[in-house]
């Protein structure tokens, strides 16, 4: 009597664990570096979290999702001080975690995707906007998230010329991220055929960006720079790092609007952006995290809901069957852009619309109508497949 | 003087009606019409006779999903951003009361008899259900991310739901209150209609770009129908609203910025025809004699008339800004 009492309790507790069977986990890893850099609006200046903040609220999201696949999403963040190895880090992440969403420079991103191939890890580069990675230094195990140089320019150029402003000034800092950003700004304006009708380097003597007296002195310095230009529509500044962009709107000489890295900004998304249902997003967000959401967080966003948006459609949580899925062709994930995104197959970058914003208002969106593509009008931004030098490995 | 000439007409429209005369259905298709105006925050009521504006009715902000009350007494519409359900009297045509929809309600669903409304929260992926008599809320459903769709099925005891993140259509028991099955569909799905028969329901993805049909028993996706546009790229094709006739013969779709309505065969699945309409088309409602459908068309600030028997599209009326949803008297 009581081994069968034994046995039908044995049996029940089986049924009932076969029943709630345990969730499958789905381990996404974000590495990034420690710190935040100046901008030279206070506005601007980025939070503690950026971009991990949107991978957050992408995690939540999937676990709405995942509850009902029975599937549980968690996130472990990783943050390299300046000295500390970054594969290291990395290669500790990917011992718990199949994904991992960086935001890191280009040579550190190279040396982890290197060392974690064999692992067979999936990156998403969240915050690289380098050229390179997508062309000579392509990788198979890294999908990008984050728009590149040349289709933030293109984007811009789009809509410029749409405008009718196709004579540039161009403004170019000292760094060299502003140089690619300055070359990216040329290759666009030969392909939709704006005139930089002159070049002018805004050298970066140093100094600190917060002052108790800037504004006098900015307001002397500028309209002195930007003087004796030829004939222009538009400035068109270069400055990725922060040095003088945002001094130059209503301080030109002669009373000509901003773009590129002031006034008129390329970006992937903007707290003002709430089109396409964006708004319930931008609202999960502030709950969230108390704050709007920025670009960073986006392209982090994006990449967590790519993973997530795969581990349902193929209902597994295996890093190899959800990668395949990610690289096959059925693969696109919604991100409130009003159009489907997917990926270039021959670099992994995700193709998607630019908004172009003033920081208060989304003032377009491109690829602009009539910039026409046999595939994708999408890809009427950055360099596309016939253009590539991108050989995955 | 007045309300002699209108004792006069009342006695005239009850002799017609006694006399079996068909007299009051002189103009054959007199129905009126509510638009719901997104950005203008306003109803505009269309007369079906002259195909004008009548009226315009303020409201709160952000006015999207709208819907008649059973009874035909009153308009429903829900302004997300006012986190409330209106309620417009038909008679008055002014506001006199609202629902507690629950924080961001955008479409919603009233089962047969009218006496309970289901309300998709967008921003709190809930649905809220709510007394319609008594105006009070009876409790509220954990559903995906993003719930906008809304559907009953014809018997009353399956409530469909989807959630445009989360990418699913949720079967909901209405006695329970219990998600029963989830069926994962094609990118942000923002519509769900049911067949009158109950044998299908119809599921539009926006960003995927197509309708899934889906067995309501097996809570399986059974088939699909596509899109093609010669001319038109992929991505501009984006499903919303589905309209069906009552024999389940032919369904409308709106396709949105493709500008178009697709006729479907229902029986084959397969897109007969495609009508030109205003930009960005929403949503739609037929007369209840089906005669004709009438489309919201959001960027171009109309509503399209669609002959139904004819397929064709025989008027453009203007309404306030960025139409949405749209209602028409039973």
């Amino acid at each position: 009597m009581i081994r069968w009492l034994v046995g039908l309790i044995g049996w029940s507790l089986a049924a009932t664990s076969a029943l709630a069977a345990d969730p499958v986990t789905i381990g996404v890893g974000y590495l990034g570096v420690a710190g935040t850099r100046a901008t030279l609006s206070l506005v601007e200046q980025p939070a503690e979290n950026d971009g991990v903040a949107g991978a957050r609220l992408a995690i939540e999201d999937n676990n709405t999702t995942g509850k009902f696949l029975n599937q549980r999403f968690t996130l472990e963040e990783r943050r390299v001080k300046e000295g500390e190895d970054v594969v290291q880090a990395a290669t500790d992440l990917a011992a718990r975690n199949g994904f991992i969403v960086t935001d890191l420079p280009a040579d550190a991103l190279l040396k982890v995707s290197d060392v974690l191939r064999e692992r067979g890890t999936l990156l998403f580069n969240a915050g690289a906007i380098d050229e390179r990675l997508r062309e000579a230094d392509c990788r198979a195990n890294v999908i990008h998230t984050a728009p590149t140089r040349a289709m933030l320019a293109d984007a811009l150029g789009q809509y410029l010329v749409w405008k009718k402003w196709s004579r540039w000034l161009l403004v170019v800092g000292s760094h060299d991220e502003d140089k690619l950003f300055a070359d990216a700004l040329r290759r666009t304006a030969t392909r939709f055929g704006a005139k930089i009708v002159q070049e002018r380097t805004f050298e970066d003597k140093g100094g600190a960006r917060r002052t108790d007296s800037g504004v006098t002195l900015i307001q002397r310095q500028m309209p002195v720079f930007t003087q004796q230009a030829p004939a222009y529509d538009v400035l068109v500044a270069a400055d990725e790092s922060e040095v003088f962009g945002a001094y130059l709107p209503y301080r030109t000489w002669d009373p000509r609007p901003v773009a590129g890295s002031a006034g008129l900004v390329p970006r992937s998304w903007d707290a003002a952006q709430d089109q396409w249902g964006a708004i319930q997003m931008q609202n999960r967000f502030f709950k969230l995290n108390s704050r709007r959401m920025t670009a960073l967080d986006m392209q982090a966003w994006t990449a967590v809901r790519m993973i997530g948006e795969a581990t349902s459609r193929t209902n597994s949580g295996d890093v190899k069957k959800v990668t395949d899925f990610i690289k096959g062709p059925d693969f696109s994930v919604a991100a409130f852009k009003g159009t489907r995104l997917t990926l270039r197959d021959w670099n992994l970058q995700l193709r998607q619309p630019i908004l172009l914003v003033d920081g208060r208002m989304v003032v377009s969106v491109s690829p602009q109508e009539g910039f026409l593509h046999q595939v994708s009008e999408l890809d009427t931004l950055g360099y596309d497949r016939p253009e590539s030098k991108c050989k995955l490995k | 003087m007045q309300i002699e000439v209108r004792t006069q007409m009342s006695r005239i429209w009850r002799v017609g009606l006694l006399s079996g005369l068909a007299l009051v259905a002189a103009p054959a298709h007199a129905f009126i019409a509510y638009v719901s105006n997104e950005k203008s925050n306003t109803i505009s009521v269309i007369d079906t006779d002259t195909w004008t504006v009548t009226k315009t009715i303020k409201v709160g902000q952000r006015p999207r999903g709208i819907d008649f009350t059973r009874d035909g007494k009153f308009v429903m519409v829900a302004v997300g951003d006012d986190d409330t359900i209106q309620v417009i009297d038909a008679k008055t045509q002014s506001v006199v009361d609202s629902l507690p929809s629950g924080p961001d309600p955008e479409l919603f669903a009233q089962d047969a008899a009218g006496k309970t409304l289901y309300v998709a929260n967008e921003n709190d992926n809930t649905v809220t259900v709510i007394d319609l008599a008594k105006r009070a809320r009876l409790g509220d459903i954990q559903v995906g991310v993003e719930p906008e769709g809304m559907t009953i099925s014809p018997d009353g005891k399956t409530l469909i739901n989807t959630s445009e993140t989360t990418n699913m259509a949720h079967f909901i028991d209405t006695a329970s209150r219990q998600i029963v099955a989830n069926v994962l569909v094609d990118a942000r799905p923002r519509f769900a209609e049911f067949r009158h028969d109950s044998s299908e329901v119809w599921v539009s993805s926006e960003i995927g770009g197509t309708v899934s049909i889906i067995d309501p028993g097996k809570h399986e996706v059974i088939g699909k129908v596509t899109f093609e546009i010669p001319g038109l790229r992929k991505e501009a094709i984006q499903p919303v609203g589905i309209g069906m006739t009552r024999d389940d013969k032919t369904a409308f779709v709106a396709l949105g910025p493709a500008n178009r309505i697709a006729v479907v065969d229902v029986a084959s699945r397969k897109v007969t025809k495609y009508l030109l309409v205003g930009q960005r088309v929403w949503h739609m409602a037929f007369t209840p004699d089906e005669k004709y459908l009438l489309t919201t068309n959001g960027v171009s600030n109309d509503v399209s008339v669609i002959d139904v028997a004819a397929q064709k599209v025989i008027k453009t009326i203007q309404v306030g800004e960025l139409p949405w949803g749209i209602t028409i008297a039973p």
